[in-house]
C-alpha cells in the first residue's frame, strides 16, 4: 500500500475511536511537553550562563605573554637574565600587535595600561589608579549598569569613575556626569642609547644612564565625566579589573603615561627605544575561535593562554544536567508509550474482523504493520507537536514567573525557558519514535493475524 | 458456456484443525478440478468442510497436506506475502456476513482493494464508478453500510470483489443472511456478471434448490468429503 493511503486510513481510524485516541495523544503530548519543559530550562539556562560568561570577556579572551617570560610547558626553561641575547625571543610590541590583529577572528588587540594618576576636581586632588579599556568591552555586560554612557567614541577625551571613587569627588555621584576631570600623570620618554652618547654632556650622559634611558615628565591631561559604574567591570586575568578611572584605551596609551612596569619594559626592548608590552589581550569573536587563535599565537613565537578549559567544564555540566532532566521526562513519555500499546492492543480486539477482510482483498502481513504503525506514528507526532507547544507555554510561564519574582527583588528579568528548533524537532522526532516501538508488539500482533480467524470473529 | 480449461485443481487436499486434545480432519483427502468460466456450487451441510475448502482455495489457508493448483500455481507453495498477491490479483470474496467496513463509505469500501493493488487515483475512481454500476448501487456511493438494506450491502460486497476484475469469485453463503427474494436477485447478479465478465464463480451454500437453479455444477461435500458432483442444466434460470 502507498504511504499516502496509509496514512489516509490510519488518521481515519484514529478519528473513529477519536476520545481513546485522543486521550492516548494527550498523553503523549503532556510526555513531550514535560521533556520540552524540562530541557529548555536547561538549555535556557545553559544559554543565559554563556551569555554571561561570554559577556564577561573571560571566555573569548586569549593572553599573550613573550616566552621569556615564562619558564612553563610552553616556555624556555628558567627566566634568563637581561644580559641573554634579546633576539632569540620575539619581542612583544607593536609589530607583534598588528600581527595578532591581522590574524582571523580576532576583534581586538590591546595591552593593559594602568597607571597612578591624581585626580583634581573643583580644586581637589585624589590619587587613584587610572586602567585603559578596549574598546570590545563595550559589547560585553561589563559596563551595562552604568549612570550615564559609555565613551562616545574609541578616542573620545572621556572617563568613566568607579562608584566608590566618584562618591569621594562628590556624593551626588550623578551630578558628576559630564563634568570635567584633570588627570595629572607621568610621561614616560624613552631614551636611546644613540641620544644617551650624543648629549654633551658627559654628567647628564651618566644620569640618563643611570636612569635607565627613561625621561619621566609631569603632564595634565583634561576629560569629560562620561559615565559612572557601580561595580568594578570586570575583574580576571588580562581584564581590567581594580581601576576607580577608566579611559579607552586609544587615549590611554597616547598619554604614555609611566606604569609601574616601564623599567622591565625598557630592558625588554634591549634599550633600543621601541616599547614593548608585558601582555597582550586578543579579543576573539566566538569563543570557539578561542583555541584556533591560541594555536596561532603560538606558532607566532608567543606564550598564549586561555580559560577556555573552564568554558568546556562547564558545557559538560550542562550537558549531564540536561540529560539528567531529559531522563526523567523521558519516563513520562514512556508511559505514554504503554499508552499507545494499550490503545492498540484495544483497536487490534475491535478492528480483527476488519484486518480478516483486509487481508482476504489482498493485504499483505506488511500493509497491516504499516498500518497499525502509521496509526502509533501519528499519534506520536501529533502528541509531539501539541507536546512541544505544551512544553513552550510551561517554559514561558516559568520565564514569566521568574520575572515577576526577579522584579520584586529588584533584579533583571532573565529568559530561564528558551526552546530552540533543533529541541522542538528532535523531541518530536524522539516522540515518533518511541511511539513507533510502542506500536512495534500490536503492529506485529495485528500482522500475525490469521485472517480466516480473523474473518469469524463477531 | 464453461471453458473446459482446468482453473483450479485440489489434489488429495487435508485440513486438520486442533481443538484442544482432538484432531478435527475439516476435509479430508479432497480431490477436485474446477474450469474456467464454471459456476461450481459447494453444497453441504454445516461442518461439511465446504467453506473450509472454499479457504483453502481463496488462498486464505493452507493445506495440512495435498495440493491446490491455481493455473498450474500450487497455493500450499506461496509464502504469506505470495498468498496475499494471489488475493489481491486473481481472487475476489463475497461473505455471508457482507464485510463492509461500517466505518468507510460504499465507494471508500470498493476502492479498498484498488488501494491495496497501489492502482493510481484516477483509474481507482474510474474503476469504483464502473464497479458500483455493474451492481446498480451508483447512487449509494456515499453511504455507510449500516445506510444500506442487506441486499445493497451484499451488492457493494459483490462490488468490492469485482473492482479488481479477478479471475476467480469466491461466494460464502452469499445469500445466508438475505431474505430469499433478496438472495435470489444477488444469485441472478452473479450469473448476469458471469455471462459479462466471464469469471469463474465458486459458491458455498446449504440451500440445495439455489444451487440447483443458478450453478453449471454442484459438488456435494459431507465430513469433508467429496460424496458427490452435479452437472446442472445450464439452462436453468429465473
Amino acid at each position: 500500500m502507498k504511504g499516502r493511503d496509509l496514512g489516509e486510513l490510519a488518521v481515519r481510524n484514529l478519528r473513529e475511536a477519536i476520545l481513546r485516541n485522543s486521550l492516548t495523544t494527550l498523553g503523549v503530548a503532556v510526555g513531550v511537553a514535560s521533556l520540552v519543559a524540562m530541557l529548555s530550562l536547561g538549555v535556557g539556562l545553559q544559554t543565559l550562563a554563556s551569555q554571561r560568561l561570554t559577556k564577561s570577556g573571560l571566555f573569548d579572551a586569549v593572553f599573550v605573554t613573550s616566552r621569556r617570560d615564562f619558564r612553563g610547558p610552553g616556555g624556555e626553561g628558567p627566566p634568563r637574565k637581561s644580559s641573554a641575547p634579546p633576539e632569540k625571543f620575539k619581542p612583544l610590541d607593536d609589530d607583534a600587535r598588528q600581527q595578532f590583529a591581522a590574524l582571523p577572528n580576532v576583534v581586538d588587540v590591546y595591552p593593559q595600561i594602568r597607571f597612578l594618576t591624581d585626580v583634581r576636581y573643583e580644586g581637589n586632588s585624589f590619587s587613584t589608579n587610572v586602567l585603559g579599556v578596549p574598546e570590545s568591552s563595550r559589547a560585553t555586560s561589563a559596563f551595562d549598569a552604568i549612570t550615564g554612557k559609555y565613551f562616545s567614541s574609541p578616542t573620545a577625551e572621556e572617563a568613566i569613575l568607579q562608584a566608590d571613587f566618584a562618591k569621594e569627588l562628590s556624593p551626588q555621584t550623578a551630578t558628576l556626569v559630564g563634568k570635567e576631570i584633570t588627570l595629572r600623570y607621568a610621561e614616560r620618554r624613552a631614551v636611546s642609547s644613540d641620544e644617551i652618547s650624543k648629549e654633551p654632556d658627559i654628567d647628564k650622559q651618566l644620569d640618563e644612564m643611570m636612569s635607565g634611558g627613561i625621561s619621566i615628565v609631569s603632564r595634565e591631561k583634561k576629560l569629560r565625566i562620561a559615565g559612572i559604574i557601580e561595580s568594578d567591570p570586570s575583574a580576571g586575568i588580562g581584564g581590567f579589573g581594580g581601576g576607580r578611572v577608566f579611559l579607552p584605551i586609544r587615549v590611554a596609551e597616547q598619554l604614555h603615561a609611566a606604569q609601574a612596569n616601564d623599567v622591565q619594559d625598557f630592558v625588554r626592548g634591549g634599550g633600543s627605544g621601541k616599547p614593548t608590552y608585558a601582555a597582550l589581550t586578543i579579543r576573539v569573536k566566538n569563543p570557539k575561535n578561542v583555541l584556533q587563535i591560541e594555536d596561532a599565537i603560538k606558532k607566532l613565537g608567543f606564550n598564549a593562554f586561555s580559560l577556555l578549559d573552564a568554558s568546556k567544564t562547564l558545557r559538560q555540566v550542562f550537558i549531564v544536567f540536561d540529560m539528567f532532566l531529559g531522563l526523567f521526562a523521558s519516563l513520562a513519555l514512556t508511559v505514554a508509550s504503554l499508552g499507545i500499546v494499550n490503545t492498540l492492543l484495544m483497536a487490534i480486539l475491535e478492528r480483527r474482523r476488519e484486518i480478516g477482510v483486509l487481508k482476504a482483498l489482498g493485504a499483505t502481513d506488511g500493509d497491516v504493520r504499516s498500518l497499525f504503525f502509521a496509526e502509533a506514528g501519528a499519534m506520536g507526532l501529533f502528541g509531539g507537536i501539541f507536546g512541544v507547544a505544551l512544553g513552550w507555554l510551561i517554559g514561558a510561564a516559568l520565564t514569566w514567573g521568574t520575572t515577576i519574582y526577579l522584579r520584586q527583588q529588584d533584579l533583571p528579568a532573565v529568559k530561564i525557558s528558551y526552546v530552540p528548533w533543533w529541541l522542538a524537532a528532535s523531541t518530536i522526532a524522539f516522540a515518533v519514535a518511541v511511539s513507533l516501538v510502542a506500536g512495534l508488539y500490536p503492529a506485529g500482533r495485528a500482522a500475525r493475524l490469521n485472517p480466516v480467524e480473523a474473518l469469524r470473529y463477531e | 458456456m464453461p471453458s473446459t480449461q482446468t482453473l483450479i485443481q485440489a489434489e488429495h487436499v487435508s485440513r486438520d484443525y486442533r481443538l484442544g486434545e482432538t484432531l478435527i480432519r475439516a476435509v479430508n483427502d479432497l480431490s477436485l478440478e474446477i474450469s474456467s468460466g464454471e459456476f461450481l456450487a459447494l453444497l453441504g451441510s454445516s461442518g461439511s468442510g465446504k467453506s473450509t475448502l472454499l479457504n483453502l482455495m481463496a488462498g486464505l489457508d493452507r493445506p495440512t497436506s495435498g495440493a491446490i493448483h491455481v493455473r498450474g500455481q500450487n497455493l500450499a507453495a506461496l509464502d504469506s506475502q505470495g498468498l496475499a498477491r494471489y488475493r489481491r490479483e486473481t481472487v475476489g470474496m463475497v461473505f455471508q456476513s457482507f464485510n463492509l467496513l461500517p466505518r468507510m463509505t460504499l465507494e471508500e469500501n470498493v476502492e479498498l482493494p484498488l488501494r491495496l493493488a497501489e492502482v493510481d487515483r484516477a483509474e481507482r475512481s474510474r474503476r469504483v464508478a464502473q464497479a458500483l454500476e455493474r451492481v446498480r448501487l451508483g447512487a449509494r456511493r456515499q453511504h455507510r453500510p449500516s445506510e444500506l438494506s442487506g441486499g445493497e450491502q451484499q451488492r457493494g460486497a459483490l462490488a468490492r470483489a469485482l473492482v479488481n476484475q479477478p479471475a476467480i469469485l469466491f461466494a460464502d453463503e452469499p445469500t445466508g443472511n438475505l431474505d430469499s427474494a433478496t438472495g435470489e436477485q444477488i444469485l441472478l447478479l452473479l450469473r448476469e456478471i458471469q455471462d459479462t465478465l466471464g469469471m469463474t464463480i465458486i459458491m458455498v451454500t446449504h440451500e440445495r434448490p439455489l444451487a440447483e437453479r443458478f450453478a453449471n455444477r454442484i459438488a456435494v461435500l459431507s465430513d469433508g468429503r467429496l460424496v458427490d458432483q452435479l452437472a446442472m442444466q445450464t439452462g436453468a434460470r429465473a
